[in-house]
C-alpha cells in the first residue's frame, strides 16, 4: 500500500438558484433592514484615481432571451494595475478601489451596470503584460458551476493583440467576444452563454 | 487577524469531473444556460491568485442569527432551531482565515422572501433568509438559524428540492469562488432532486451533507448541525522561478 496523498477534495459547486439576491444582495428583492447596504454595489471611494467608466452589458441564454436572474461580480486592478488584494505583494493599490464588484442582472430589462474605473495593465506569469481586463464571475439558475471570463477593451487593441492570454485562444473569431465595446456612456459588454456567439469561458 | 504571510502559489486546478457540468438535462434550466464549447485553460494569473478580502467590521451584531436579524423586538422566526457550524479548509486541509460567507435559505414552511417566490405556504413575518459570517483563526464559523422546509419547484411534474441552505463563499482569491448549497442528513429528497443529481459522484453529495451533531447542540434550545466547506488549495512555491513580485 503506498502512502495517501491526504488531499481534501473540493466542495461540490451548486447553482446558485433564482433567489441568490437573497443572500448576497437582500435590498434588490426590498430584502432590508438586515445589512446597511448591498455588498459589492459600490466600487468607487472618495478621490478614486483613474478614469471612470460604466459598463453595461445582457448575459444572454441559448435561446437568445437575456438572463433576468443572474448575478455577476468582477475583480480588477486599479489604474496603477494594483489589485486591492492582501495577495498583492507589488505594492499598495488605491485604498479608495474596492476592485470588487457585485451586480444583478436587472428583473426587468436584464442588463447589469458596473461603475468603475479602467484597470491598468497586470503582468502575467512569466512578466510579459496583460493587456488591461477585468475578471468576471458568472452565477445563475441554471449555471451549475459559476462561469469565468474576462473583459477586454476594444480601444486597447495593441495591448489586446500582446496579451498572453487572448493569444492562447485557438479559435481567433472567438476573441472577439472577450472584447467590450466602446459605448458613449462607457463599454458594453454581453455574454453569450450558448450558440454561435458563445463567450469564452475560462478553465482557470 | 494572523501576522503570517499569505500564499500566493496558484490554486490546484479544478477536478471537472467532480464538481456538476454545465449541461445536466434533468435540471432543465442548465440545458440553455450551459456553454456548449470547451473552457480554455491557463495557469493562475495575479488576476486569478489575488481577491476581496472583508473586515470583521463589516459584520453587524445579528449577521450570523437569522432567528433574531429579521424579527420584530421581542419575537424570533418560527421553526426548528438550529446551528448551523464548521470549517473553512483548503485542500490541504488548511484553515482559510477571515473568509466572508453568505447564506441563504427559505422559511420552515419552504417559501423565500422574494418577490419572485409565489408558492402558497406563508412567509414568517420574523423571517428574512440572509445571514453571514467571517472564518476565524481556525477557519471556523457559526450561525443560528432555523430548519428551512423542502418546496416545490417547476422542473418535473412533481419536483420538490431537499431542505437546503445555500452557501456563497470568498477564499483568497477570486479563483476559488464558490457558490454551493448545504443539505441535511437522512432527508429522504435528497436522492430525488434534479439539483443534487446535477453532481455526478455520490461522495461528493455526502459531503454536502450536514451531519446531526448532538454534541455542539444547546440543551433545551437548539440543535446543531456540522458542515465543513473545502476550497481550492495553493501550490506551494517551493523551488519555482517566478519573476519578482509574482
Amino acid at each position: 500500500m503506498m502512502q495517501e496523498l491526504g488531499y481534501l477534495k473540493e466542495s461540490a459547486s451548486q447553482t446558485a438558484g433564482p433567489y441568490v439576491h437573497i443572500g448576497c444582495m437582500p435590498s434588490y428583492v426590498g430584502l432590508d433592514g438586515v445589512y446597511p447596504e448591498n455588498l459589492g454595489r459600490t466600487m468607487l471611494g472618495e478621490g478614486v484615481k483613474g478614469q471612470q467608466i460604466t459598463i453595461e452589458g445582457q448575459v444572454v441564454d441559448g435561446t437568445g432571451t437575456p438572463l433576468k436572474d443572474a448575478m455577476v461580480e468582477i475583480w480588477q486592478a486599479d489604474a496603477a494595475g494594483l489589485y486591492n488584494s492582501p495577495s498583492e505583494r507589488r505594492g499598495q493599490a488605491d485604498p479608495a478601489f474596492s476592485g470588487w464588484g457585485r451586480q444583478a442582472t436587472d428583473a426587468d430589462s436584464g442588463l447589469f451596470t458596473f461603475e468603475t474605473i479602467k484597470p491598468g495593465a497586470v503582468p502575467w506569469t512569466d512578466g510579459r503584460m496583460q493587456a488591461p481586463h477585468i475578471s468576471f464571475w458568472i452565477v445563475a439558475r441554471g449555471i451549475n458551476l459559476g462561469l469565468n471570463t474576462r473583459l477586454y477593451f476594444e480601444d486597447e487593441a495593441e495591448a489586446n493583440d500582446a496579451d498572453p492570454l487572448l493569444a492562447r485562444i485557438e479559435h481567433r473569431n472567438r476573441v472577439k467576444t472577450l472584447i467590450a465595446k466602446k459605448t458613449d456612456a462607457g463599454y458594453r459588454f454581453d455574454i453569450h452563454l450558448q450558440g454561435p456567439d458563445e463567450t469564452v469561458f475560462f478553465d482557470l | 487577524m494572523s501576522n503570517a504571510v499569505r500564499e500566493t502559489g496558484a490554486f490546484f486546478p479544478r477536478d471537472r469531473e467532480w464538481h456538476p457540468k454545465a449541461l445536466t438535462p434533468g435540471y432543465k434550466t442548465s440545458v440553455a444556460r450551459s456553454p456548449q464549447k470547451a473552457p480554455i485553460s491557463f495557469g493562475n494569473s495575479l488576476s486569478e491568485i489575488t481577491g476581496p478580502t472583508f473586515g470583521h467590521g463589516l459584520l453587524g451584531p445579528l449577521d450570523d442569527d437569522l432567528i433574531l436579524n429579521f424579527a420584530r423586538e421581542g419575537e424570533s422566526a418560527i421553526g426548528e432551531r438550529i446551528i448551523v457550524h464548521g470549517r473553512l479548509l483548503d485542500e490541504r486541509a488548511k484553515p482559510v482565515r477571515g473568509a466572508l460567507l453568505e447564506f441563504w435559505q427559505a422559511n420552515a414552511g419552504g417559501r423565500y422572501r422574494h418577490k419572485k417566490d409565489a408558492y402558497l405556504a406563508p412567509l414568517d413575518p420574523n423571517f428574512g433568509g440572509c445571514g453571514r459570517t467571517i472564518t476565524d483563526e481556525d477557519g471556523y464559523y457559526a450561525f443560528r438559524t432555523i430548519k428551512p422546509g423542502p418546496y416545490p419547484w417547476p422542473n418535473g411534474v412533481n419536483d420538490w428540492r431537499p431542505s437546503h441552505i445555500h452557501f456563497s463563499v470568498f477564499g483568497d482569491g477570486f479563483a476559488q469562488r464558490l457558490i454551493t448549497q448545504m443539505y441535511f442528513e437522512g432527508d429522504p429528497h435528497i436522492p430525488l432532486c434534479p439539483i443534487v443529481n446535477t453532481i455526478p459522484d455520490k461522495t461528493a453529495i455526502d459531503l454536502l451533507t450536514a451531519r446531526l451533531d448532538m454534541n455542539a447542540t444547546i440543551p433545551m434550545d437548539t440543535r446543531a448541525y456540522k458542515f465543513d466547506i473545502v476550497l481550492r488549495g495553493r501550490r506551494q512555491t517551493h523551488f519555482e522561478n517566478r519573476p519578482e513580485g509574482m
